[in-house]
C-alpha cells in the first residue's frame, strides 16, 4: 500500500551459527492501524518489533517508516516508541520525570515539557500520582506511565510488547478497552506483538500470524478465523479440526475429495494442487443429532468425551477411521445441557461451505 | 532458620570456639592498643625507658597526633588514596562495562583475567613495578630508544598514585560488575527509545541505577589506599609519606608504641567513618542493590 | 555516536565496538606486562639490568641455594598449612552458627565477625605485636623449637583468615536444602549422624574452596606478618621485602615467580570449586 507508515521489506535477522529468528518478511502497516504480530514464541515477533524500533538491526532487508529507510538508523533517532513488556520505568525518577524524560532529553523547553506532561497524565488518569516513585505503584500504573512516557513524544507509531500478559484476567479486559480507546483518540499507529490471540483478534484492526520466522498470513481477525490459508493458522487461531483429505480431481472452482472418516465430497477451493490436503472446519459449525440427518456431510460415531463450560460443551466424537471431531455445543436451554452423554451413538453433520481446504 | 534457644548445646559449641578466638585474638589486642594510645613511654632515672611504660596517662598522643608535621601527612594520605580510588574507578567503570557486554562465553574468561593479578602477592606486584619505573627500568630504556628522558618516575607521589591503582584496580572491578550485570538492560532501552544519547543514557540511567555499586567499590578501595603501607614505602621512598609508614616507624625504628597507637587508632577511625557513609548512603538509595 | 549502526548490531552492543576492544588491550597489557616481565625476567643471566642476555636457571639455582630463603619458604608453608587447618575449622564453625540459627544481636555479631576483614591490616598488625609482647607470649614462643616458635605468627594468620573462610563456606550452606536434614531426621539420624553423613559432604566444596582461600592469604601476607615475626622467624614475603630493600635482582624474580605459581594454582583451584553445582545438587 502506498499509504503505509511502515513498509516491511525483505527483512531478514540470521544470527552467526545458522539461526535465522527472521525470515525475508514483508508487511506493510497502514496509518492509524491497530496492527497486530502474533505467534508463538520464537517465532520472530518480538524481534520483528525490536528492529522496527531500532533496537536490534536487520542482516538484510529495508524497514521504511514514513517514507525514509530506517533499517539502521540509531533508535534514539526513529519516530517511534516503545512500551517495553516489563515497562522499564526508571527506578530512581517520579512519575512526572519519567514521563518528561524522552522530552527533557531532546532539549524541548521546560515549560513546554510540564504542559504535555500534564496532558499526558490526564490521558492516563494519572495526574494525581505525578509525584510517586514506581516502588510505590501497581504493574498496572507502572504501565500507564510507560504509555504516558511514550505517547507524550507523539511518536508515528507506538510500538508495543505484549501489553497484556502481565495483568490479570480483571485488569487485561480494562487494559484492552483502554488501549483501543487511546488508539482511536490519539490517532497513531499501534503495532502489538502477542502470543494471545485472544489479545490480538480483539483489539487489532488487521493482524500479522508468524511462525518460525516467517508470516504465514495478513489479514483482519475475521478472515483469519474464517479463511485460513494454512493449517498453522487455522490451528493457531481458535479451535479447528483438520481432517485428512485426497484431492482426486478438479470440477470447476470445486474439488473432489475424500475425507477420511467422512466420505467422498465436492469442496470449494480455489487450490490447483492436487494429493493430500487437510480440510478443517470450525467446532461451532459442527452440529449434533441424534437420529441420521439429511444433510450431505453427515458422519456417524460415539461420543468419548463431554466437558462442560457453562455456556457452551465441547463435545469430542470419535468416529471411523480414527477420526475425532470437537463439536462446541451451546447449552441454550437451562435445563437441557448439552443433551448427549458419553457412550452415545449420533451423528455429526455440517455444511458444505463451512469445510475450508487447506494446501499448506 | 531455628532459634538458639531450640538447641542450646549445638549453638555454644559452634559459637564458643570462633569467639573466643576473635576476642583473645582481636578485641583484646586492640584493647590493648587502646590503652597504649593513652599512655607514655616511662622515663627510668631520667632517661626514657626502652620497654617500660606508664599506662593511661592522657591524650597527649592524640594531641601530638594534631601537629603539622602529622596532619600534614594525614591529609596527604587522604587525597592519595582519594586520587587513587578515582583513578581506579575511571577505569574500572568501563572495563566491568565491558565485561557485561561482551558475549556470554567470554565473560568468566575475562573476569578471571581481571581479577588475577590481584590474587598476586602485593609485595610482589609492587616490587615489578620498580622494574618498570626506575631510572635504568623499562619504560626509561623504551622512551630512551625514541631520545626521551630518562624520567624521574619512583620515589614520588605519581609512582605511589600509580602503584596503588595498579595494585587495586582489580578489586573495584568485581563489586562493579555485579552491580552492572544486575542492571535491567530495558532500563537502557528504553531510555534510548525515548530519544536519550548514549552519553545522556550512560549519566542519566546507568551511574544513577548502579551508584550502589560505585560506591561499595570506593569504599572497597579508599580503606586499604589509606591504610597501605607497603607501596609507598617501596615506591614513595622519603618523598611520600603515608600514615602507613608513619605507624611502622613508631613500632620499628622509633620505638614509640604510644604514639604509633594512638595513630592507629586514627587510622581506625578514619576507617569507620568511611564505612559509616557507605551505610548512609545506602539507607537513601533508589538504584540497583548489590 | 555513530550516525548509523551495523547490520546485526543493536545499539547495545558494546561487546563489539572498536574503542572497548581498544581499551582491553591497554588494560591488560598494563595490568600483565609488568608482571609477565618480571616471570620472564627471572631467567635471564643479566644480573643487573633489562636487557635479556640468555636464558638460564640459575636464578633458580641461586635462590634454591640461598640457605635462608629456603628456611623462610619453609616457614611460610609450615605456616599457612597450620593456621590453614585452624581456620578452616572455625570459619566452618561460624559459618554453621549463622546459617542455623537465629540469636539476639546476631546483626552485631556479623559486624563483630567482618571486623577483621574491614580494618586497615597494620592496625591488626601492631595490635598483635603489642598483644603478643604485653602477654608475654612473644617471649614464650620465640625459645620454643621449631615449628613451635612460628607460634605467634600462627595465631595471627589464623586471625585474620577464619572471617573470610566464613564467608565462603557460608554463601555454599545458603544453597542447601534443609528438607534432606529432615529427611535424614525423619529416617532416624541423630544430630551428629546427620552433621556427618548429610551436612559436611555439601559443605565439602565450600570447605575446600574457603581453606585454598585462606592458604594463599596466609601464604602471601606481609604486613600482619611483618609486626609478629621475629628475627628467627622470618616468612617468605618479608625475607622477600628483605632482599627488595637492597635493590632489584634476578633472584627476586625467581623467588616472586615461585609464588606467583603457587598463589595462582591455588586461586584457580578455588574458583573452580566455588563454581556453583551444575548436575549435583544437594
Amino acid at each position: 500500500m502506498s499509504d503505509a507508515i511502515v513498509s516491511i521489506r525483505n527483512v531478514t535477522k540470521a544470527f552467526p551459527g545458522g539461526v535465522t529468528a527472521v525470515d525475508n518478511v514483508s508487511l506493510d502497516i497502514a496509518q492509524n492501524e491497530f496492527f497486530a504480530l502474533l505467534g508463538p514464541s520464537g517465532c520472530g515477533k518480538t524481534t520483528l518489533l525490536r528492529m522496527i524500533s531500532g533496537l536490534e538491526t536487520p542482516t538484510g532487508g529495508n524497514i521504511i517508516i514514513g517514507g525514509e529507510d530506517m533499517a539502521y538508523t540509531p533508535p534514539n533517532k526513529r519516530p517511534t516508541n516503545m512500551v517495553f513488556q516489563s515497562y522499564a520505568v526508571f527506578p530512581h525518577m517520579t512519575v512526572e520525570q519519567n514521563v518528561g524524560y524522552g522530552l527533557k532529553v531532546t532539549g524541548v523547553a521546560s515549560g513546554e515539557i510540564k504542559r504535555r506532561v500534564g496532558e499526558a497524565l490526564e490521558m492516563v488518569k494519572l495526574t494525581a500520582l505525578a509525584a510517586r516513585k514506581p516502588d510505590q505503584m501497581s504493574g498496572g500504573q507502572r504501565q500507564r506511565v510507560a504509555l504516558a512516557r511514550a505517547l507524550v513524544k507523539r511518536p508515528k507509531v507506538l510500538l508495543l510488547d505484549e501489553p497484556l500478559s502481565a495483568l490479570d484476567a480483571k485488569l487485561r479486559d480494562d487494559m484492552r478497552m483502554e488501549l483501543t480507546r487511546l488508539q482511536e483518540t490519539v490517532g497513531i499507529t499501534f503495532i502489538i506483538v502477542t502470543h494471545d490471540q485472544d489479545e490480538a483478534l480483539s483489539m487489532a484492526s488487521r493482524i500479522a500470524v508468524m511462525d518460525r520466522g516467517a508470516v504465514q498470513q495478513v489479514a483482519t481477525p475475521a478472515e483469519l478465523y474464517e479463511h485460513p490459508k494454512t493449517r498453522f493458522v487455522a490451528d493457531f487461531i481458535g479451535k479447528v479440526n483438520l481432517i485428512d483429505a485426497r484431492v482426486h480431481r478438479q470440477i470447476g472452482s470445486k474439488v473432489d475429495c475424500e475425507l477420511k472418516g467422512v466420505g467422498r465430497m465436492e469442496l470449494a477451493s480455489n487450490t490447483l494442487v492436487g494429493g493430500q490436503v487437510a480440510v478443517a472446519v470450525r467446532p461451532e459449525k459442527l452440529k449434533i443429532a441424534t437420529t441420521e440427518p439429511g444433510s450431505a456431510i453427515r458422519v456417524h460415531g460415539k461420543v468419548r468425551d463431554v466437558a462442560y463450560y457453562g455456556d457452551t460443551s465441547h463435545v469430542v466424537i470419535e468416529a471411523a477411521d480414527g477420526l475425532n471431531l470437537s463439536v462446541n455445543v451451546q447449552n441454550d436451554t437451562r435445563l437441557g445441557g448439552s443433551g448427549v452423554e458419553r457412550g452415545q451413538s449420533v451423528w455429526v453433520y455440517w455444511a458444505s461451505e463451512d469445510s475450508i481446504v487447506l494446501t499448506e | 532458620m531455628e532459634n538458639w534457644k531450640q538447641n542450646p548445646r549445638v549453638f555454644w559449641t559452634l559459637g564458643i570456639p570462633p569467639s573466643f578466638w576473635l576476642l583473645a585474638f582481636f578485641i583484646i589486642p586492640l584493647g590493648f592498643l587502646f590503652v597504649m594510645s593513652f599512655s607514655d613511654k616511662a622515663m627510668v632515672d631520667g632517661q626514657v625507658s626502652i620497654t617500660g611504660y606508664d599506662y593511661l596517662t592522657g591524650i597527649t598522643n592524640y594531641v601530638r597526633a594534631f601537629d603539622r608535621l602529622y596532619l600534614g601527612i594525614m591529609w596527604k594520605s587522604v587525597w592519595i588514596s582519594a586520587l587513587a580510588t578515582a583513578l581506579c574507578l575511571l577505569t574500572a567503570y568501563p572495563i566491568a562495562f565491558g565485561i557485561c557486554f561482551a558475549k556470554d562465553k567470554w565473560k568468566p574468561l575475562l573476569l578471571l583475567l581481571v581479577v588475577l593479578p590481584f590474587w598476586i602477592n602485593l609485595l610482589i606486584r609492587t616490587y615489578a613495578l620498580i622494574a618498570v619505573f626506575r631510572t635504568q627500568g623499562y619504560v626509561n630504556k623504551i622512551l630512551g630508544v625514541v631520545g626521551l628522558g630518562p624520567y624521574e618516575m619512583l620515589y614520588n607521589n605519581f609512582a605511589v598514585i600509580f602503584g596503588l591503582v595498579y595494585v587495586y584496580m582489580p578489586f573495584m572491578v568485581l563489586p562493579l560488575y555485579a552491580t552492572i550485570e544486575r542492571l535491567d538492560k530495558s532500563y537502557l532501552e528504553a531510555s534510548l527509545d525515548l530519544g536519550g544519547s548514549q552519553l545522556q543514557t550512560f549519566l542519566r540511567v546507568t551511574v544513577p541505577l548502579t551508584m550502589p555499586g560505585i560506591i561499595s567499590g570506593i569504599i572497597l578501595v579508599f580503606i586499604p589506599c589509606l591504610g597501605s603501607f607497603l607501596t609507598p614505602d617501596l615506591l614513595g621512598g622519603a618523598n611520600a609519606l603515608m600514615i602507613g609508614n608513619v605507624i611502622e616507624r613508631q613500632f620499628k625504628a622509633a620505638n614509640d608504641w604510644p604514639f604509633g597507637a594512638a595513630l592507629s587508632f586514627l587510622l581506625m577511625y578514619a576507617t569507620f567513618g568511611a564505612l559509616a557513609l557507605r551505610y548512609l548512603f545506602m539507607l537513601r538509595s533508589k538504584g540497583v542493590d548489590v | 555516536m555513530a550516525a548509523q549502526l551495523k547490520p546485526g548490531q543493536g545499539p547495545l552492543d558494546y561487546g563489539s565496538r572498536t574503542w572497548l576492544k581498544v581499551l582491553f588491550a591497554t588494560i591488560f597489557f598494563i595490568l600483565y606486562a609488568p608482571i609477565i616481565t618480571l616471570v620472564a625476567f627471572s631467567f635471564n643471566t643479566d644480573k643487573r639490568g633489562v636487557v635479556w642476555r640468555g636464558f638460564t636457571l640459575d636464578n633458580y639455582t641461586k635462590a634454591w641455594n640461598n640457605a635462608s630463603l629456603i628456611e623462610a619458604l619453609t616457614n611460610s608453608l609450615v605456616i599457612a598449612l597450620i593456621a590453614t587447618v585452624l581456620a578452616t575449622a572455625l570459619g566452618a564453625l561460624t559459618a554453621l552458627l549463622m546459617w542455623r540459627f537465629r540469636f539476639p544481636f546476631k546483626g552485631a555479631y556479623e559486624g563483630f565477625m567482618a571486623l577483621p576483614i574491614v580494618i586497615p591490616e597494620i592496625c591488626m598488625g601492631v595490635a598483635l605485636l603489642l598483644f603478643f609482647v604485653n602477654s608475654g607470649m612473644m617471649e614464650f614462643f620465640v625459645h620454643m623449637p621449631w615449628p613451635l616458635n612460628l607460634g605467634n605468627i600462627i595465631f595471627a594468620h589464623v586471625t585474620f583468615c577464619f572471617p573470610f573462610v566464613a564467608v565462603v563456606v557460608r554463601s555454599r550452606l545458603v544453597g542447601f536444602n534443609r528438607q534432606l536434614e529432615e529427611a535424614s531426621k525423619d529416617l532416624g539420624a541423630s544430630e551428629w549422624q546427620t552433621f556427618w553423613s548429610i551436612i559436611v559432604p555439601y559443605m565439602k566444596p565450600g570447605l575446600i574452596a574457603g581453606a585454598l582461600l585462606a592458604f594463599t592469604l596466609s601464604l602471601d601476607d606481609f604486613v600482619i606478618t611483618f609486626f609478629t615475626s621475629g628475627p628467627e622467624t622470618v616468612t617468605f614475603p618479608v625475607k622477600v621485602y628483605s632482599l627488595v630493600r637492597r635493590g632489584v635482582s634476578p633472584e627476586i624474580n625467581a623467588a616472586s615467580t615461585v609464588l606467583i605459581v603457587i598463589t595462582v594454582v591455588a586461586t584457580v583451584l578455588a574458583m573452580k570449586l566455588q563454581a556453583p553445582p551444575k548436575a549435583n545438587k544437594g
